[in-house]
């Protein structure tokens, strides 16, 4: 491969110089199609730049929206089997603990994006708007929702508080519900 | 010198010439002789066909319009004048909408508050503001009937094919100018129907969070094509504010460009599409 390599390549370059050598002296740009090719590709140049400063402008630094990390007191507030409600109001999520830890499910429906509500004594999140119905795990089981609710990040502060990062989700359809961030273990 | 300065006609003279009417003949004719009239109206009225054509292709308002039209062409049963009427809705969009920005700020504290102001307490607002919406709205119906009307007459087809393309952008517009009008009253029913309307983004592929090979770019719900139109990750005031802007000025200047090709292809395709 390589011998026929090295006696092959002399032969195409010399073939490629005459080409050259002859389009060359053919189609040299001439003065003036050099500067018009020169001004046309400053001008593409600088409208492409322009448009890439354009598109990242408007994507700001610093947004000014609620946080979506929340701290959301210790994990020992939180009893053991349960399905903490406290935090639907103002965060739109609920905090479950479990044997192991504890997880959170965003108050989301997969359907339609209505908040569900927890109904203890059937252990089921249920939706008002289309009767969606969720395990207490977040599986769907009746109603339209195509798919189970999504959890959230749940990590440990320093001074030892839940921290729950909203914009981080897990999706148990992505097969993201064993991953680390995704349950608290205490 | 002294025969050439202007001589003060006698009151004799004066009243002869205003009871004769020949007052309004010489009124006439120095209008139609000053420099102003002739510089601006350079054709005269013979009605010569090279006359007529003067008429309308020297002037920058008529010359988009077409010289000649086919008696055809003005039958209201074959064009159902739909794309006149879309055109002068439009109008009616663009005059009333410019009177609304005198009052209306897109700024999350006062749109609202604007809006109510300019529906109760501004003399003829209420009229305004509603004559913007129902124009809209009727556009909307219009300028779909006009496509039904292109499309059930066969008018799309060569050489019309390259307006009929411009005809769909056109038609985009003017849905996307009514999405992002529905947006400025910053009302409840506003804020959820552009929620719920750009969270529809968030599926693009590529381009958005949750499109199919999303995970290829990097787009996040932070940095996706949702953020980029609402400049953020939840519609709030700068969402208002980049709507206001794609509202008034971005859509209508790319739908204004368009429409002047529009007009100015019917034309060049040898005016409007004949019975079949």
């Amino acid at each position: 491969m390589a011998e026929a390599n090295s006696t092959e390549k002399p032969a195409s370059k010399d073939a490629k110089g005459k080409k050259a050598k002859e389009e060359t002296l053919e189609t040299i740009w001439s003065r003036r199609e050099f500067f018009s090719l020169a001004g046309w590709a400053g001008f593409l140049a600088s409208l492409g730049l322009s448009s890439l400063y354009f598109a990242r402008l408007l994507f700001p630094r610093v947004l000014f929206e609620p946080s979506p990390i929340f701290k959301a007191g210790n994990p020992s507030d939180y009893t053991v089997g349960e399905v903490s409600t406290k935090w639907v109001k103002d965060q739109r999520v609920w905090i479950i603990r479990d044997d192991e830890g504890i997880y959170v499910i965003f108050a989301f429906c997969t359907h339609l994006g209505c908040t569900p509500r927890w109904l203890k004594s059937e252990s089921k999140y249920k939706c008002p708007c289309h009767g969606s119905g969720f395990t207490k795990q977040g599986v769907n089981f009746e109603g339209p929702a195509p798919r189970p609710l999504e959890r959230l990040k749940i990590a440990l502060a320093p001074d030892g508080q839940i921290v729950i990062d909203k914009s981080k989700k897990y999706l148990f359809e992505k097969d993201e519900w064993g991953k680390p961030g995704s349950k608290l273990f205490v | 010198m002294a025969n050439k300065s202007p001589q003060i006609p006698s009151i004799a003279e004066l009243m002869d010439k205003i009871k004769s009417g020949k007052i309004f003949s010489d009124i006439a004719k120095e209008i139609t002789e000053s420099q102003v009239w002739t510089s601006t109206f350079r054709h005269g009225y013979a009605d010569t066909p090279r006359n007529r054509v003067l008429q309308i292709a020297s002037n920058v308002w008529l010359h988009l319009h077409p010289v000649k039209i086919q008696r055809h062409a003005l039958r209201i049963k074959f064009t159902w004048c739909m794309g006149g009427i879309t055109f002068l809705l439009f109008l009616s969009t663009v005059v009333t909408g410019v009177i609304l920005m005198f009052y209306y700020r897109p700024v999350g504290e006062y749109a609202y508050y604007d809006m109510k102001y300019l529906q109760y307490d501004v003399p003829f607002g209420m009229l305004m503001r509603n004559m913007h919406r129902w124009a809209a709205h009727a556009m909307v119906i219009t300028v779909w009937l006009h496509m039904f009307r292109v499309f059930l007459t066969g008018s799309y087809k060569p050489p019309r094919e390259f307006n009929w393309v411009i005809g769909v952008l056109l038609v985009t517009f003017t849905l996307l100018l009514s999405f992002t009008g529905y947006l400025l009253p910053w009302d409840q029913l506003a804020m959820w129907a552009v929620t719920v309307g750009t969270n529809m983004a968030r599926a693009t592929p590529f381009l958005g969070n949750e499109g199919p090979f999303a995970e290829y770019v990097g787009a996040t719900p932070r940095y996706d094509v949702r953020a980029l139109l609402i400049g953020g990750s939840l519609v709030g005031p700068p969402a208002l504010l980049r709507f206001y802007v794609l509202h008034c000025i971005f859509i209508p200047l790319v739908a204004g460009a368009l429409m002047i090709v529009h007009f100015w292809r019917i034309r060049k395709d040898g005016g409007i599409s004949g019975p079949l």
